[in-house]
């Protein structure tokens, strides 16, 4: 659940923090209300040191306590205990609050019918190993994690970015990366096409929501009547908003509202 | 063989219209915009219906092209991600003169909700717009009457005029 807001002013910064707030967390059930789920614990435990197990929302969870064992795991999951997708893997930014990412990765089974999550954390500076050579969709959800967190994926045979410029700096997921970009995201487009130099000349993003400005006219953010870019409202009239001129155009029948007709029906 | 007597006299006088070269060329050119459609988010959906058979585009001599080099006017309908800045500059350039630009949209005009690192905060960033069209995504409605003012711009722009070199080229 999201933290309430005003309303009212939803724009404006939130002052204050609720020290006694907790997030709400989905109950945790024990692994052995679930026979094949205690089954399948049962077998992974045995390859892999698990730190942590429990049952959330009907799916199994696995907090593994050596990042190294992911592959080992993965294995057993696909030949032996029929987890034969990996249908989502990532990561998340706990680097502020734990100096640490957690990387999930959710297996799915169509012939238990379950889903598997295995999850363990990384340090900063730390590599997780590339589950491509038994999950082939591993490939694109690898280079996705490198892409928005920087975590790179050993023995990755195309490690690079997916969604985000090649030339791109900085890895947008990262709790610590500014949601309107950081100096280089933000004259990203100017850099590439026109050069630094002409940054100057574009001049900086205008990224105010609520700016209006009834005089400017060089600039989107406008109201009232239409006038040419750069033009005084005031040099034109009231009309100028219309299509035709006050002429008409040759060959086009002109508009009036005398002519125009109402449809009761529907032809 | 049918012989017809004309009476150059009668009715509206003699078969002869006059004008200016400008006028001539400028409600030619008015008349046969062809557009580049450049559908790049939910805005291409109005604008795909706008050429459809409903609302019917080619009444204005309005012709959706796929290629700039063969295109009049350029409809950016959706929003243009930093990634794909470059492209629609060089679409751009593509696009032979004299060429006009429709920014249509919320998030073509000024970046719209897209207030984020990925998002060029409108495409006259990139590209000199002619006509921008407000709207969340605009009816097809509200695409005629910004075609419909283009061409009005286009009857009292000069026909021989030097391109007019343009905020950024």
């Amino acid at each position: 659940m999201r933290a309430y807001q005003d309303r009212k002013n939803a724009q404006a910064k939130v002052y204050y923090k609720d020290r006694f707030y907790v997030s709400p967390q989905l109950p945790k059930e024990e692994v052995d209300s679930d026979e094949v789920f205690a089954k399948d614990l049962a077998t992974i435990s045995k390859k892999a040191e698990v730190k942590e197990a429990y049952i959330q929302r009907g799916q199994l969870v696995i907090i593994l306590e050596n990042r190294h064992d992911i592959v080992a795991v993965a294995k057993l999951l696909k030949e032996k205990l029929t987890y034969t997708q990996l249908s989502e893997m990532s990561a998340n930014d706990f680097l502020a609050d734990r100096g640490e990412f957690e990387v999930f990765y959710q297996f799915l089974s169509m012939e238990k019918r379950k889903r598997l999550r295995v999850k363990y954390s990384i340090k900063e500076d730390q590599a997780v190993d590339s589950l491509y050579d038994i999950y082939k969709s591993a490939d694109w959800a690898e280079r996705e994690m490198y892409d928005m967190f920087g975590i790179v994926a050993n023995e990755h045979p195309n490690l690079k970015r997916i969604l985000m410029p090649d030339d791109w700096s900085g890895h947008p997921l990262r709790k610590s990366y500014p949601l309107q970009g950081d100096e280089d995201a933000q004259w990203y487009e100017i850099d590439t096409i026109f050069g630094k130099d002409y940054r100057e000349v574009v001049g900086p993003e205008i990224r105010d929501t609520k700016r209006i400005d009834p005089k400017d006219t060089e600039n989107f953010a406008r109201i009232g009547k239409e006038v040419p870019r750069g033009a005084n409202p005031k040099d034109f009239d009231e009309n100028y908003d219309d299509f035709q001129e006050e002429g008409g155009v040759p060959l086009i029948t002109r508009f009036t509202k005398k002519n125009q007709k109402t449809l009761t029906d529907r032809k | 063989m049918a012989q017809h007597k004309v009476n150059y006299m009668a009715d509206s006088g003699l078969p002869v219209a006059l004008t200016t070269v400008d006028k001539l060329v400028q409600w030619g050119r008015s008349n046969s915009l062809w557009a580049l459609t450049y559908g790049l988010a939910c805005c291409a959906i109005e604008m795909m219906a706008s050429g459809a058979s409903r609302y019917d585009f080619d009444r204005f001599g309005t012709i959706f092209r796929a290629s700039p080099r063969q295109a009049d006017v350029m409809v950016v309908a959706g929003t243009l991600t930093k990634k794909h800045a470059q492209f629609i500059r060089r679409l751009y350039d593509q696009m032979t003169e004299p060429k006009w630009v429709i920014s249509m949209g919320s998030c073509a005009n000024t970046g719209g909700m897209f207030n984020t690192y990925a998002t060029v905060q409108g495409v006259d960033r990139i590209i000199p717009v002619d006509i921008y069209l407000p709207g969340c995504a605009p009816r097809p409605e509200t695409l005629q009457y910004a075609v419909m003012m283009l061409q009005k711009k286009i009857r009292k722009q000069s026909a021989f005029q030097k391109a007019k070199t343009k905020r950024l080229v």
